[in-house]
């Protein structure tokens, strides 16, 4: 299918010198591109370089300020989602754009003109079209909020397609899969790109890039800084590809540094684990710590675990299997219905968040956006939300803004926060600068406990290698204890000293961190072994 | 005391208390549905109260009334769409605008025209169901009535049938949901909202319209008095069934006819206690059963494109 994907009339969507401009960025600046049918083409970069803009603007969610878009060789305004699903092209965004409280048929019904009734059986028949295509088989009838991330994605493709399918966008596809649901969408993009659709495949995991992808771009800044097509991704071996990617995502400077890397197999089996000294009484002591579930949600039953000074615990376990609750639990922002925990000795089971934050407890939460920042309003206070009102930034209850900003110039520098400036409202930012503000709040040299929930979700590799080093370095506190709650396995792998398998509320067991602990992890959480 | 003139008397009070509160309820149920919290509601209600009354008086035709409540209704749910829906303000504060503002010009429109008089209105001519309107005390109480009491009775069905089987019914749910999911299928998250809203609007100022023409027979400034604040509480605990709307509205009914029955029939306590008794029963419901409401997680939120 490669040999004809050279033609210019098998082009599906074309653009030529798209700029978009934000306040204070310009997210795409004289962007170029094409999408040939029956191809993946893969675009890559750094948060921050313009993937996120260019899909809303190729699925109709945000107007281009210039440039010319081209469907099948016709020039065209893609001015509403409306335009582009009428041209066939589909888009799974990043978030989830499905109805949870209705089903699957109904979530995929959805768009119809709103004169037709509904017509189960011919959308059924379209369903099981596409499952058939796809090779999915989702309960048509279940409520999308009861799926799983892996099936909810697969709704998400088949509303995508549901109205031809010329076009499919995949923006950050895999970041909330798991290996076997990563390799599910490989297959489905696969026989997708072998019945003509023109695949985009919006990533900065470079190696799932190389796996899937007939045709790379490379974004940095807003630019096209390069492009490698199917010839050359076939006569290059995946070592010399990553090379000439990672060339182009970086530029020269920090090429050395970021090749290493990623050639060392994931994005930094760096330094070794700090020591850990077990003769010391535990930092944290979590017994029998019961919670009680909202209807559909998973409690903690019984979880017991210590933590010693210094030490990363690592949580692993697919979502939805308490980690919610522990986090939150241990954060103090949910009570518990039975059980203790001791930091330091001391019962901190009743306290409050603040009592906690008072001993050292701090808690990234892994719901960014909703529980984590206060959108609207600048960087700068979002740094300082959990000390509002207190010296030596506010004083008897009066806010000092000139050390505030001054403050959150100093975090922003250290964290490396890309933002216009401190007072720039936080929403604008891009998904991974808005967790290293998150970041840089909670991780402070007087921690005692530190709560992270999926530290790097969604961070580059740049960014994902400094927060893995910062984690393996104690959060910025030599005795502090780390609780590491992560669905991808190689993070845990990467920075913890033990690993925890939480599966439905409880402890399946805990397991070393020594070179056989993936495959005791796995069998955990697989159920086939109970470790000791 | 209860005997089969009282029960019949009030379950007739019932019916003509509970249709305003069904119709103002079935409509903010759509703009709730929808994810826009219509405060706005009784102010609604009035305006089509006395558009609908002076309408019916001066045209002699209580139709024509009713249609006139449905646009006076209609026009400031306008104002709540060009606000809230479009312009994206925050939907409590221009729904107690509407609220006030309509207190206010219905009562100096009443003073303009009618001065301090209040005409009354011919009694409505009813529609009796053949055979059913012979039965006892349910006869006279349920199937005697104005034709628009069993249009509004219908139309809590035809709700049912838009909200399962349309694709209406999707793009309202699916609105108030995840508007975003809306718009990625290439409906307008506006277009959804500001019909849905009208709707409300026009349902409120028919139901204001028949407490005023029907129900008391003339206008009174101020007279919905709280009547669509308890709208919106039922169509709150409805959880989106029209059919439990139909059924609040006719509970809430029941106590409100209560308060005129029981003055009527002399029973030696305050009247100020048996006015108390429908807010006391709103309150007593939402103790009850205010944790069972399941509101659409957008609502109240306004939807804009691209906005994280």
């Amino acid at each position: 299918m490669n040999a004809a994907a050279a033609a210019t009339d098998d082009i599906a969507i074309a653009f030529s010198g798209i700029t978009k401009r934000f306040p204070g960025v310009v997210a795409n600046d004289g962007i170029s591109l094409a999408f040939r049918r029956g191809e993946v083409h893969a675009l890559l970069g750094e948060n921050g370089a313009g993937k996120s803009t260019l899909i809303g603007i190729m699925s109709g969610m945000l107007a281009p300020d210039e440039g010319r878009i081209e469907v099948d060789g016709r020039a065209t305004r893609l001015s509403s989602p409306a335009d582009a699903l009428r041209l066939g092209i589909g888009t799974v965004f990043q978030h989830m754009m499905l109805v949870p409280g209705l089903t699957v048929l109904e979530n995929l019904m959805l768009g119809a003109p709103w004169w037709r009734l509904r017509s189960r059986s011919r959308a059924l028949a379209r369903f099981r079209e596409l499952a058939g295509l796809l090779s999915v088989d989702p309960d048509p009838d279940a409520p999308v909020g009861r799926l799983s991330p892996g099936e909810q994605q697969q709704v998400e493709i088949m509303r995508a397609l549901w109205h031809g399918g010329r076009v499919l966008i995949l923006d950050e596809p895999t970041s909330m899969l798991t290996p076997k649901g990563v390799a599910e969408l490989g297959a489905v993009v696969r026989r997708l790109r072998d019945h003509g659709v023109a695949v985009v495949f919006v990533t900065h995991k470079l190696r799932e890039a190389h796996a899937l992808a007939d045709r790379i771009s490379v974004l940095r800044r807003g630019r096209v800084v390069g492009a490698l097509g199917p010839e050359q991704l076939r006569a290059m071996g995946e070592a010399e590809v990553l090379d000439a990617v990672v060339a182009m995502m970086f530029g020269r400077t920090e090429r050395a540094d970021a090749l290493g890397e990623v050639l060392a197999g994931g994005v930094g089996a760096g330094p070794a684990l700090r020591p850990v000294d077990r003769t010391r009484p535990p930092r944290l002591v979590l017994s029998g710590v019961s919670t009680v579930g909202a209807r559909g949600e998973c409690a903690l039953a019984g979880v017991s675990l210590k933590v010693w000074p210094g030490e990363v615990l690592g949580i692993a376990g697919v979502d939805g299997n308490g980690q919610k609750h522990l986090a939150e639990v241990l954060a103090g922002q949910r009570p518990v219905s039975a059980g203790s925990i001791m930091l330091d000795g001391r019962e901190i089971a009743a306290l409050g968040v603040p009592a906690r934050r008072a001993l050292g407890v701090r808690y990234v939460t892994d719901e960014r956006l909703d529980e984590g920042i206060a959108g609207e309003h600048p960087v700068a206070v979002n740094l300082v939300l959990k000390e509002i009102g207190r010296p030596p930034l506010w004083r008897a209850g009066i806010a000092r803004w000139g050390a505030i900003n001054a403050h959150a110039r100093d975090l922003i520098c250290a964290h490396d926060v890309r933002t216009p400036s401190e007072r720039t409202p936080i929403a604008w930012l891009s998904g991974g600068n808005i967790q290293k503000v998150l970041l840089a709040r909670e991780l402070s040299p007087d921690a005692t406990l530190v709560v992270l929930g999926k530290p790097t979700h969604g961070l580059d590799l740049q960014t994902t290698r400094l927060a893995r080093e910062r984690i393996r370095n104690g959060a910025g506190a030599r005795d502090a204890a780390l609780v590491v709650i992560s669905n991808e396995l190689e993070e845990l792998l990467e920075t913890c000293h033990r690993i925890a398998v939480l599966d439905r509320g409880t402890i399946r067991g805990i397991v070393d961190n020594r070179p056989d602990a993936e495959r005791a992890v796995g069998r955990l959480m697989t159920g086939i072994a109970h470790a000791a | 005391m209860f005997t089969e003139t009282f029960v019949a008397a009030l379950l007739l009070g019932a019916v003509t208390a509970g249709i305003p509160l069904l119709l103002a309820g079935l409509g903010e149920q759509i703009s709730e549905k929808a994810g826009v919290l219509n405060i706005g509601l009784e102010g609604m209600m009035l305006a089509g109260a006395y558009a609908g009354f002076a309408v019916a008086y001066h045209a002699d035709s209580f139709a024509l009334g009713f249609l006139a409540g449905g646009a006076a209704g209609l026009a400031a749910a306008m104002l709540m769409v060009l606000c809230c829906v479009i312009g994206g303000m925050n939907q409590i504060v221009v729904g107690i605008a509407i609220t006030l503002g309509a207190e206010g010009l219905t009562a100096l429109e009443h003073h303009f025209a009618f001065s301090r008089s209040y005409p009354r209105l011919p009694k409505a001519e009813t529609l009796p169901v053949p055979g059913l309107s012979e039965l006892p005390v349910v006869g006279r109480a349920f199937f005697d009535h104005p034709p628009l009491v069993y249009l509004a009775v219908l139309l809590t069905f035809v709700m049912v049938w838009i909200y399962r089987r349309t694709h209406i019914g999707l793009n309202l749910q699916a609105a108030g949901d995840r508007p975003a999911a809306l718009d990625a299928a290439g409906v307008g998250v506006r277009t959804t909202r500001a019909l849905a809203v009208l709707s409300t609007g026009f349902l409120a100022g028919v139901g204001g319209a028949y407490l005023s023409a029907v129900g008391g027979g003339l206008f009174l400034p101020f007279m919905t008095g709280g009547d669509g604040f308890i709208a919106i509480v039922l169509a709150m605990l409805a959880r989106g069934r029209p059919t439990w709307v139909l059924l609040g509205a006719f509970l809430f009914g029941i106590s409100l006819s209560l308060t005129t029955a029981l003055q009527v029939a002399g029973v030696n306590v305050p009247t100020d206690v048996i006015q108390m008794l429908p807010f006391a029963m709103v309150i007593v419901v939402l103790v009850l059963f205010g944790r069972n409401s399941r509101l659409p997680p957008a609502l109240g939120l306004p939807y804009r494109r691209g906005v994280r």
